[in-house]
């Protein structure tokens, strides 16, 4: 028995394709990949988004491949990411639409 | 309650893993991330399939909480240790029920899953299960519970403490940013309440700041400590965590959980609200 989603919150999976009842005419996705120095992609990181000043807005897990995704609003954002392998930010300046980016951790 | 009674550290907590009276629960958002590893012996519960109500929107009764503890295996001597991703917020969640329903010992792994994996501590994919017991809950301490009616009363005379992102609690996000924007409710925040996102609490790997820094970051918020507090954040979990600091790690007295929070509040007809980043009038 599932319990009804109006209360969701559950963490959707990121490698997930973006589900068809997303309108991109009115959400503003930030995706990409964690990557380390040598380029590879790096699963399990926890990357979260800032907002312009600095205060955390949400955080997710990236997925086998590296990747995370975000549904944010227009403006200027950083993602900071964590992983075993080190961490790492990129900044993102983002209108409607789809934005991708890398993080690349160091340690 | 303090730090030293409602919180155990992941040291104490891979030295107790076998310990006898001692059961570790993982409570997920992403309620998928047990199955890919938990702590060794570490049950889970669903917090959509286990804790809400399938019908009703409202979490478990009494005697489903005694169901489903007693076909877990968990009994009312027990002490929990509960732990989970997203920074404990619905290991927080499930504190406050374990809270609400009266378990006597219950307690957070500071940090949660992600401390433990930054950490690179063990983590299995062995299932558990543990014998049934018969688990008797008390009655809802709703002292600890916030109910609609009581937060548009405590418009300008209580403590209302928004936790959610600046951008939601101004209106222009209506979730945590994981999650689609596109919701039934208005964007904005209840008149008077103060921002205090529940993320200034945390350290970046999950583990909650220390009670000096704690007590600064609500006092500069401007919270008054002498009058009752109501927090709440999207659906009550992310609240649940600052329920928590409040009143488990801080000690304050008289702080509900409004887990209705802003998926009900946004919907209802004729409350007002404010928007923008200043609390408002009341």
């Amino acid at each position: 028995m599932t319990a009804p989603t109006a209360a969701g919150c559950a963490a959707p999976d990121q490698a997930a394709p973006l589900p068809a009842s997303i309108d991109l005419e009115k959400e503003t996705v930030i995706t990409g990949v964690v990557r380390s120095t040598q380029g590879e992609a790096v699963p399990g990181a926890y990357v979260r988004l800032l907002d312009s000043t600095g205060e955390f807005t949400a955080e997710v897990v990236t997925s086998p491949a590296g990747q995370f995704r975000f549904f944010a609003a227009p403006g200027n954002w950083t993602l900071r990411a964590l992983s075993r392998h080190g961490n790492g930010d990129a900044a993102v300046t983002a209108d409607r639409g789809i934005h991708e980016v890398t993080v690349t951790v160091t340690d | 309650m303090s730090r030293d009674t409602a919180l155990v550290s992941a040291d104490w907590a891979e030295k107790n893993l076998d310990a006898p009276g001692v059961v570790f629960v993982e409570v997920d958002e992403d309620t998928s991330a047990y199955e890919t590893g938990h702590l060794p012996g570490a049950i889970k519960l669903d917090w959509r399939t286990d804790l809400q109500d399938p019908v009703r929107r409202d979490f478990v009764n009494k005697a489903q909480f005694e169901a489903l503890l007693s076909e877990r295996g968990i009994s009312n001597d027990d002490t929990v240790i509960l732990y989970g991703g997203n920074n404990n917020w619905f290991a927080a969640y499930a504190y406050w029920y374990f809270k609400l329903y009266g378990h006597r010992e219950v307690k957070l792994l500071d940090g949660g899953r992600k401390k433990w994996e930054l950490d690179a501590r063990p983590l299995v994919t062995d299932p558990v299960t543990r014998p049934a017991t018969q688990y008797v809950a008390s009655e809802p301490d709703n002292s600890i519970r916030a109910f609609r009616d009581e937060v548009v009363a405590a418009i300008g005379t209580k403590n209302l403490v928004d936790v959610r992102s600046p951008d939601e609690y101004a209106g222009r996000l209506l979730a945590p940013a994981h999650l689609p924007q596109e919701q039934a409710q208005r964007g904005g925040h209840i008149p008077t309440a103060i921002s205090v996102p529940w993320s200034k609490a945390a350290n970046e790997d999950g583990t909650f700041k220390s009670d000096d820094e704690l007590r600064k970051i609500y006092g500069e918020a401007g919270l008054d400590d002498s009058k009752e507090t109501i927090a709440y954040c999207r659906i009550g979990e992310r609240s649940s965590h600052s329920w928590f600091v409040l009143q488990e790690l801080l000690g304050h007295r008289n702080v509900k959980n409004y887990d209705g929070s802003w998926t009900e509040y946004g919907s209802l007809i004729g409350v007002p609200i404010a928007l923008g980043d200043e609390p408002g009038e009341a």
